[in-house]
């Protein structure tokens, strides 16, 4: 008897635990998706994860060329990530050190970023080919917004207070930049990051997804042309799989330069 | 004197922004006089415009905006009852709370641009796909908002309306509804964005309707004149629609100001 409450006692701290639970309802979903994947489902839309696993081992990463077009998409990625960043922390800090060239061009980015960007995708082809580069092209224009933005929207918010204490002080325009400025704008950039990961990743996926000769876009068009599910579903697992990669990074960098505040 | 009033006025950033927009057409005229660029890369403003009136008087323009209006309005509301829906009755417990939420920003952290080829799958190439393509995406941020917004209302009011007794569906409806409202708005506006430029590209990458078709058939036939006239009107669309955010957000802002008076 005691035995068998002691059990009970404990699947009920392990259920009690969110972490666990959350774990058990991904199994759940998985086992349910299992289950109508082998029964009721059309085998032409969706495969059991049993099968995307097996699709993934044998075809998505024994295939050299599915994996250089998954590589082909991560420099893609990155490339336009790196680009994003730079430029937009310096295209932020230009716009957000004066005044007046604030109040001007900021309502303008504002206006730029609320364009639905998949308008001009086209554009960016035609620009820059069918290759990686209109890839790395459309990620950047998404990737550079969110930090722009942030960071002009952290340099804007700086308590005018500590502006003239620091310049009655005799800080120079530089020394306010580098002692005062840019120090509070850290958790605002950082934000800015993340989202521009996200962004950056929707960039580049849009365009794969919209005319690709090499990347994984070509690939995710030939299974869903082909009604062959399961390496497509392959394919998407290791691109979320990129997408939670990158954004933990951004995450534990965020952490990082930002602990000391907390 | 009245001269350095003049210049205090056209150095305002009203004026300047519109100067930089005359500046860019100005630009965009000159390069293509200057014949350095194809006109198959950037046709020339008059062209543009010809394309545009052509549009316009074919009846296209209105077809198409209506078309991917629909589909968004459709897919919003959609996302919007079940994103709140779904926000009430997760937060309706605390552990399932801590259970789902993190799951939620999980899925939502993953660029869902991923499964479009899946929906093409399931919803074939018609408007559905954008519905539910859209659907899904508004519905992440309008849920988690929601949650966020009855997660952080004041515990002190829902004890307070506890102890005086407040059944369930008062409790909703005058402490934690009010409470919410300003984040799960927040949640709807973002969401209608989102919306808006998800089914956008979903029409841009696969379909036979809406703006979205319309650039990216422009572009496939190569008539740049008629993509750019496309894009325009996007751009104008997405315009009005941003100022009509704006406009509903500030009279619920004046219609709370008269409450409160």
């Amino acid at each position: 008897m005691s035995v068998l409450t002691g059990k009970r006692s404990w699947l009920r701290t392990a259920l009690a635990s969110p972490a666990i639970g959350r774990l058990g309802v991904i199994a759940a979903g998985l086992l349910i998706w299992e289950g109508l994947a082998r029964t009721v489902l059309d085998p032409e839309f969706v495969s059991p994860p049993t099968r995307i696993l097996q699709a993934l081992v044998t075809r998505t990463l024994a295939d050299p060329t599915v994996l250089r077009a998954i590589g082909t998409t991560f420099w893609e990625l990155l490339l336009a990530f790196a680009l994003a960043v730079l430029a937009g922390t310096a295209v932020g800090v230009l716009v957000g050190a004066g005044e007046r060239i604030s109040r001007t061009a900021y309502p303008l980015v504002l206006m730029l970023y609320a364009v639905p960007q998949v308008t001009v995708l086209p554009l960016f082809v035609m620009f820059f080919g069918l290759g990686p580069a209109s890839k790395v092209a459309f990620g950047f224009t998404h990737g550079i917004f969110p930090i722009m933005v942030n960071v002009i929207a952290g340099m804007r918010d700086v308590s005018p207070l500590f502006l003239r204490s620091a310049r009655s002080m005799g800080a120079s325009r530089m020394q306010v930049l580098r002692h005062v400025v840019l120090p509070h704008l850290v958790p605002s950039f950082f934000a800015g990051m993340r989202l521009s990961v996200a962004m950056t990743l929707l960039g580049v996926i849009l365009a794969e997804l919209y005319a690709s000769i090499d990347g994984v876009g070509y690939f995710a068009h030939l299974y869903s042309e082909s009604f062959d599910p399961a390496p497509l579903y392959a394919l998407i697992v290791v691109l979320a799989l990129m997408a939670v990669l990158l954004n933990e990074l951004a995450r534990r960098a965020e952490l990082r330069f930002t602990w000391r505040r907390r | 004197m009245r001269m350095q009033r003049l210049l205090g006025i056209f150095s305002s950033p009203k004026w300047i922004q519109a100067g930089f927009i005359a500046a860019v057409f100005v630009a965009w005229h000159v390069l293509t006089l200057s014949g350095r660029i194809s006109s198959l890369f950037l046709p020339s403003p008059g062209a543009v415009y010809a394309a545009l009136t052509q549009i316009v008087a074919s009846g296209a323009v209105v077809q198409a905006i209506g078309t991917t209006l629909r589909t968004v309005l459709i897919a919003y509301v959609g996302a919007a009852v079940l994103g709140t829906t779904a926000g009430f009755a997760i937060t309706r417990s605390q552990y399932l709370c801590r259970l789902l939420e993190p799951l939620l920003s999980g899925l939502f952290a993953i660029p869902l641009t991923l499964f479009f080829p899946l929906f093409l799958l399931f919803f074939g190439i018609g408007p559905g796909s954008k519905i539910a393509y859209g659907m899904t995406y508004a519905f992440f941020p309008i849920a988690l908002n929601t949650i966020s917004g009855v997660i952080h209302v004041d515990g002190k009011l829902i004890a307070a309306a506890r102890s005086m007794g407040a059944p369930p569906h008062l409790l909703f409806r005058r402490v934690l509804l009010p409470g919410a409202l300003p984040v799960i708005l927040t949640g709807l506006r973002i969401g209608f964005f989102i919306c808006f430029a998800t089914v956008l590209g979903g029409e841009t990458l696969s379909s036979i309707s809406g703006l979205g078709h319309e650039v990216a058939n422009s572009a496939q036939l190569m008539d740049s004149s008629r993509m750019f006239a496309w894009i325009l009107v996007v751009i104008a669309t997405s315009f009005c629609l941003v100022m009509l955010a704006g406009r509903l957000e500030r009279l619920r802002g004046d219609l709370r100001g008269g409450e409160s008076r």
